[in-house]
């Protein structure tokens, strides 16, 4: 008898096959797409980036970070901060968000890690704040009331000239599909880097670590650099988001860049509502999400009251999110981590 | 001189912190529940405060006493009706829940009282101040902070000289164990939440008639009410009070510094605590 150890289901290879067809056609939208579409498609990206990070962190690392906004206003901050004063292209300027981010994470984990659950969670929301108000004192980006990008750097980003001529765009619109590219680029390859982390050593350890602190330890599994990779890795990549999202906007404040509404509320509703601690809930938790606010958004508070209602109700009656729901209905995994064992010819043999 | 003013103007501020975290730290020692909807919980009770002054042209006092059996039972649903159901090992569900309620407050509030600053209006309270020889003290903030001691002595009383404190004791210890000496943890889960919710009341009335409040104001109050909390160290009331002073006094030295700083400088204080007492000044709950 011979077995293998698997974690590929034949609904997981049509989902890879799938998956590799929507990037191609995400990759030729712009020449025939709306400027609207893209910029839909854009802020649909990036939030679903930063609630597939969040989802590493929380869902599958057990670490409830209320304080992801302090990753984006940093990494923003970072890429104006390499625009303005020393006179970078904003695209490379993008780098510094994520080197930012990382540099910022460190103390923050330093603190956060001796506080547990409920109040690590507080915890990287305190330090959050502390960057916000730390950053509003930068007087030279603009203090409390922020600043923009100067014409002169967004005229000529690397690549918009190129852009602009191809699809015979407007400077404006191919800047916009350049943020998409980049959008597509940074979704894709956070999914991916997920899901291959995942389903390597480090994956299954964070898991046990999530799932019993101490058990893991006795296995052997070093605990504390596990949580110390993800969330650096996490925090890094969080702040490369937030870097595009405030190249696309051009314009800055701390209030805005250190929103724990738009960078967490939101990113922690997508990921419940879609489902905790699978791949698959963040995407179909973005779809809603985008939905919902497309269709209510002229509601203003009331659209978010029922947000936060739409969260709870979820919670009690769906822990594992809409996708939950749906796996468990049809045992259906698009992207699975569990390893399956898998028995090859005759029972006896 | 405006050192020993600072001090003092710190310590009383501090009482109105403590008011903020006793409530929190309540349902932290019980139940190891941290309600992130606390900040907006104290918000909602200093409307309902001001919208019964408004109303029925109470005063304040009379007012919060009306209002605290209203928050005692919105503590108790809250915790019946939702809470209960997800607690458990997995501190994600209770953590998420009340997230989704604290934007929910808010933005409700947002709607019904619009994002206008309000006040609830003391008379004549709002200006009187006692002379202490060296310094002057508001009377507001005096009896603030006197009301902060009390309740934190009248809680302490509650929980290690009566029936309902020794259940909320063993709960805390060990629920299993609990009900099989005949307390209902679930109840006392649901008790302890609505008491938190009349300390709640008591911040809103002093929070309402000290400063402006708006409906976004919630999570600040939540933030420095967590500071408090740790600081002071878990399962300590008093430690609780020590705490809030320590957030008061770094926040009023730091708006005499530069009034720039007044917030930064309680989270900074916060953080070195933090560094040098991972555990609080005054520990006594494990975990």
């Amino acid at each position: 008898m011979t077995y293998r150890v698997t974690t590929r289901t034949r609904a997981s290879t049509l989902a890879g096959l799938a998956a590799l067809a929507l990037v191609g056609i995400g990759l030729i939208l712009p020449a025939f797409a709306s400027r609207s579409l893209i910029q839909d498609l854009f802020f649909i990206l990036t939030m679903l980036t930063l609630a597939q990070l969040w989802n590493l962190i929380a869902g599958y690392g057990g670490m409830v970070s209320v304080g992801q906004q302090a990753f984006v206003g940093i990494g923003a901050y970072a890429m104006f901060a390499g625009v303005i004063l020393w006179g970078w292209d904003p695209v490379p300027a993008i780098l510094l968000g994520g080197v930012a981010a990382v540099l910022l994470a460190i103390p923050m984990a330093f603190f956060a890690f001796r506080l547990q659950g409920a109040y690590f969670a507080i915890g990287t929301w305190v330090i959050a704040e502390v960057t916000r108000l730390l950053v509003a004192q930068w007087k030279t980006l603009g203090g409390g009331t922020g600043t923009s990008l100067p014409r002169e750097a967004t005229a000529d980003i690397i690549g918009v000239a190129t852009i602009a001529e191809t699809f015979g765009l407007r400077d404006a619109a191919a800047r916009d599909v350049l943020a998409y590219w980049l959008a597509l680029a940074l979704a894709v390859g956070t999914m991916g880097a997920i899901y291959a982390l995942l389903r390597s050593r480090t994956g299954l350890a964070l898991a046990a670590v999530r799932d019993n602190d101490n058990a893991a330890r006795s296995v052997g599994v070093d605990a504390r650099r596990v949580k110390w990779v993800v969330f650096l890795a996490a925090a890094g990549m969080t702040g490369l988001v937030g870097a595009l999202i405030y190249m696309q906007t051009a314009r800055i404040s701390p209030d805005a860049a250190f929103s724990v509404t738009n960078w967490t509320a939101y990113v922690i509703f997508i990921a419940v509502i879609g489902g905790i601690g699978r791949l698959e809930g963040p995407i179909l938790g973005v779809l809603v999400f985008w939905g919902l606010q497309t269709a209510f958004a002229d509601y203003g508070s009331w659209y978010l009251l029922a947000l936060g209602l739409l969260a709870i109700v979820t919670m009690l009656f769906a822990p594992r999110g809409l996708w939950g729901l749906l796996a468990d209905r049809w045992n259906l995994q698009l992207f699975p981590i569990q390893r399956r064992l898998t028995f090859e010819g005759a029972k006896d043999g | 001189m405006i050192w020993l003013d600072t001090l003092v103007q710190g310590i009383l501020l501090g009482g109105l912190y403590a008011l903020f975290a006793a409530g929190l730290s309540l349902v932290f020692g019980i139940m190891r529940l941290v309600n992130l909807a606390h900040g907006d919980l104290i918000v909602f009770a200093a409307f309902l405060i001001l919208v019964t002054v408004n109303l029925l042209g109470l005063n304040p006092f009379l007012s919060a006493l009306l209002a605290a059996p209203l928050m005692f039972a919105t503590g108790w649903a809250l915790q019946r009706l939702v809470l209960n159901r997800v607690l458990g090992k997995d501190i994600l569900p209770p953590l998420l829940i009340t997230f989704g309620l604290s934007v929910a407050l808010q933005n409700g509030m947002l709607e019904v009282f619009s994002a206008d600053s309000q006040r609830i209006r003391a008379g004549a309270l709002e200006s009187a101040s006692v002379d202490l020889g060296p310094v002057t003290v508001g009377t507001l903030p005096l009896l603030t902070f006197g009301s902060a001691v009390l309740a934190i002595f009248l809680l302490n009383r509650l929980f290690y000289s009566t029936a309902l404190g020794r259940a909320f004791r063993a709960t805390s210890d060990d629920p299993v164990t609990a009900s099989l000496m005949g307390i209902n943890p679930r109840g006392v889960f649901a008790i302890a939440t609505g008491l938190a919710m009349v300390i709640v009341t008591l911040a809103a009335l002093y929070l309402g008639m000290r400063a402006n409040f708006d409906p976004s104001i919630g999570p600040a109050r939540l933030i420095y009410a967590f500071e408090a909390v740790i600081i002071g160290g878990l399962g300590s009331l008093w430690g609780t009070l020590a705490g809030g002073a320590i957030i008061g006094i770094a926040q009023t030295v730091g708006a005499q510094i530069n009034p720039e700083w007044q917030i930064l400088a309680g989270h900074i204080a916060f953080l070195v605590v933090l560094l040098i007492r991972p555990r609080g000044l005054f520990p006594r709950a494990v975990d």
